[in-house]
């Protein structure tokens, strides 16, 4: 068990700078997740902290100490790939025990362990197969499996379910959500999904470009995005902007209005001056169809999921705006309907992006 | 589509095959007045045909064994049981091959065509040297320049350059190193050991000829295998290496448990057109050698070719290459079988 300090972590590939400073802090135990969109450097970051890349500048801690100049094999951890990397010649116990045997461990110790991995995977009855004869998460479970036998103190996962069908991710989620709280490791995965960062994470690291965008827990990151960016990046459907005005602020409230929109008052953290240039962050779940709502659009799109509905509205200016409505609603296209915010639920972005 | 290249594949390779083994059974010449023949197998037995001849010792009157001032025991002639002896008719027309002493007795193997059979042993001394010899030195530098390093290229593009020379052209330019005078190889020799290496004449001694064409063949084709060995390394993921670094495999545990099961079908490959290539052994001897000295570089085909051009011999070049295609294939399924896929 240890904890992963991550301090003005770069990234450079020749003159392209992937990882541009990272300062992160990972507990001991904490289950962390990258996510981002792709290309941003998550796998980069990731790989830097197993020490399959260089770390161009910057301290890397595990535990309490410098791991920049060790090789993987020396940090304790254990890395599973998104492309399973089990060995196809070897057989599922042969494939977890491998750590073992290149340590020469003897046969009572690999058997001991093996069995012990895979009862906790639930595998016992795949362990003489070959991976050819595995599914897709079964090859997986052996990924684990093989992780799980090092008794890392860091459990590193690079998309881990991205390979499998939607069904399997789900239920691999929740195993491995009780995988950590059986072995109680700090556990580093990396996804674009945000569902998998929100279900999973203890804390929830936002990447893009190179840059941390946010850090925090998943409610943290829904109720206070830090920026556009993971305002925009957590939560689904996506969060709707709309550029509005700041009228006046109040106790802690600023009244807005857009030419799409009536005076609507939203939150503000910091403050705003009137007349500034804002952007309104509403979720399409916090919208709700009134009779008198500012907001008023024609449907242009309806989507029936049977636990909710959602539309999408044309506003005057053009802006399609989505909404979340709960239930089965009974709308039609083209009609024009009339939607209301959730005042304490609106976000409010300066022009810079960040959240005020 | 594939209609022209089966007709060409037919026109070039099976019909002159299937001539080939019909001719073995005749006795066709390149040029003669006489009708052809049909002989049977007679060709067969006449290239392959062996006896054992076990020779007892002379004995004089008390039936000691006569023994000379060395003590060594007098043996009769072999001469005087394959040379028209009406009690032998079986070791009619044969020559000995080699003999070996088992208690007095001295057994004496029988060649019906001694040539051929030596062409036969050197031709399997060569495949067997050279196709584990080749295969390893062609993996080794694969695994050397299988790097991403600047200019790995160039060494690349220098290892593969021998096998774009003309075969031809490559054994003039080693009969000038194995030179006895003034070879590179000699001079090179000398220098080394500050004049103290005697010259020696490479391909002019039975003791060495083979040996130096073992080397330079191994030499010329290593490049063309290395790439694909190259090829074969190329498809293994580097996501393995990763996962095997992880764990902390040393250099030669990556070989062992990814590299090397990685590459079985490519290995597979390697062998099989290997042993295939050094079967056809022919123009290094034809420029190098042409069969000498004293027969020490005869091959299968090099006889094959002498026969069938040189003593215009078609139906004995026909059985030679019947022969050897019988080899070749069985050996090369014996190899399938052998690294066939455990299940
Ligand atoms: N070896 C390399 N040389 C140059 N650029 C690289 C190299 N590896 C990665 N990159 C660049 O670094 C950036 C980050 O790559 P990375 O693989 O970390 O993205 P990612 O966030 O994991 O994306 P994905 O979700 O698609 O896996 C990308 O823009 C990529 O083009
Ligand atoms: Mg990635």
């Amino acid at each position: 068990m240890a904890s992963v300090t991550l301090k003005g972590i770069k990234k450079s590939y020749g003159v392209t700078e992937v990882i541009k400073g990272v300062d992160l802090t990972i507990a001991d135990g904490e289950f962390t997740v990258f996510v981002g969109p792709s290309g941003c450097g998550k796998s980069t970051l990731l790989r830097m902290i197993a020490g399959l890349e260089d770390i161009s500048a910057g301290t890397l801690s595990i535990g309490e100490q410098v791991v920049n100049d060790l090789p993987p094999k020396d940090r304790r951890i254990a890395m599973v790939f998104q492309s399973y990397a089990i060995f196809p010649h070897m057989t599922v116990r042969e494939n977890v025990a491998f750590g073992l045997t290149i340590a020469g461990a003897p046969k009572e110790e690999k058997d001991a362990k093996v069995a012990e991995a895979a009862r906790i995977l639930q595998m016992e009855h795949l362990l003489d197969r070959r991976p050819s004869q595995l599914s897709g998460g079964q090859r997986q479970r052996v990924a684990i499996g093989r992780a799980i036998v090092r008794k890392p103190a860091v459990f590193l996962f690079d998309e881990p379910l991205s390979n499998l069908d939607a069904a399997l991710r789900v239920d691999m989620r929740m195993e491995l959500s009780k995988l950590h709280a059986d072995l109680k490791a700090t556990m580093i995965y990396v996804t674009h999904d945000q569902v998998e960062a929100m279900t999973l994470a203890d804390k929830i690291v936002v990447l893009n470009a190179g840059i941390v965008q946010q850090v925090g827990s998943p409610l943290e990151l829904y109720h206070q995005p830090a920026n556009l960016f993971v305002a925009g990046f957590i939560g689904s459907p996506k969060m709707n902007f709309i550029e509005v005005t700041a009228a006046r602020s109040e106790d802690g409230r600023a009244i807005v209005s857009a030419t799409d929109t009536g005076p609507i008052s939203a939150p503000v953290r910091t403050s705003v001056s009137a007349g500034q240039k804002l952007t309104l962050g509403i979720r399409p779940h916090h919208l709700a169809l009134t009779a008198d709502g500012p907001i008023a659009g024609n449907v242009r799109l309806i989507e029936r999921l049977g636990h909710e509905t959602i539309i999408s509205a044309a506003l005057p200016s053009g802006y399609e705006i989505v909404a979340a409505l709960a239930g089965d609603v009974g709308l039609t296209l083209g009609q024009p309907v009339r939607l209301a915010p959730e005042t304490s639920e609106l976000h409010l972005f300066d022009a810079s992006g960040v959240a005020v | 589509m594939a209609g022209p290249a089966i007709f060409l594949i037919g026109l070039f390779v099976v019909v002159p095959f299937l001539f080939a083994i019909g001719l073995s059974f005749t006795d066709q010449r390149l040029v003669t007045p006489n009708p052809t023949q049909f002989v049977g197998a007679s060709n067969y037995n006449q290239l392959l045909g062996l006896n054992l001849l076990p020779l007892e010792p002379e004995r004089d009157a008390a039936g000691q064994i006569v023994r000379d001032e060395a003590g060594a025991a007098k043996y009769p002639a072999v001469r005087s049981f394959t040379r028209k002896n009406p009690d032998y008719p079986q070791y009619d027309g044969m020559r000995e091959w080699f003999s070996v002493g088992v208690g007095d007795t001295q057994w004496v193997v029988l060649a019906r065509d001694v040539v051929f059979m030596t062409a036969l042993v050197n031709t399997f001394i060569f495949v067997l040297v050279v196709a584990p010899l080749q295969g390893g030195l062609a993996l080794g530098l694969a695994l050397l320049i299988n790097q991403k390093l600047r200019g790995i290229n160039v060494f690349r593009a220098i290892y593969f350059m021998p096998v774009v020379v003309s075969i031809v052209v490559v054994s003039l330019l080693w009969r000038f190193i194995y030179d006895g005078n003034s070879g590179l190889l000699n001079n090179l020799l000398k220098s080394l050991t500050f004049g103290a290496f005697p010259s020696v004449e490479w391909l002019g001694q039975p003791e060495t000829a083979l040996g130096a064409i073992i080397v330079m063949s191994v030499w010329q084709a290593v490049g063309f295998h290395m790439v694909i060995w190259l090829s074969g390394l190329q498809t293994i993921s580097p996501t393995l290496y990763e996962a095997a670094s992880i764990e902390g495999a040393s250099k030669w545990q990556v070989f062992r448990y990814v590299t090397w099961p990685g590459l079985r079908n490519t290995a597979v490959l390697v062998l099989v057109v290997i042993t295939m290539q050094a079967f056809g052994l022919f123009s290094q001897i034809d420029v190098m050698t042409k069969g000498g000295p004293l027969d020490s570089t005869q091959t299968i085909v090099f006889q094959a070719v002498q026969r069938g051009y040189g003593k215009q011999d078609i139906s004995g070049g026909s059985t030679i290459s019947v022969i050897l295609f019988v080899l070749v294939l069985s050996i090369s399924l014996i190899q399938r079988w052998l690294t066939r896929e455990k299940r």
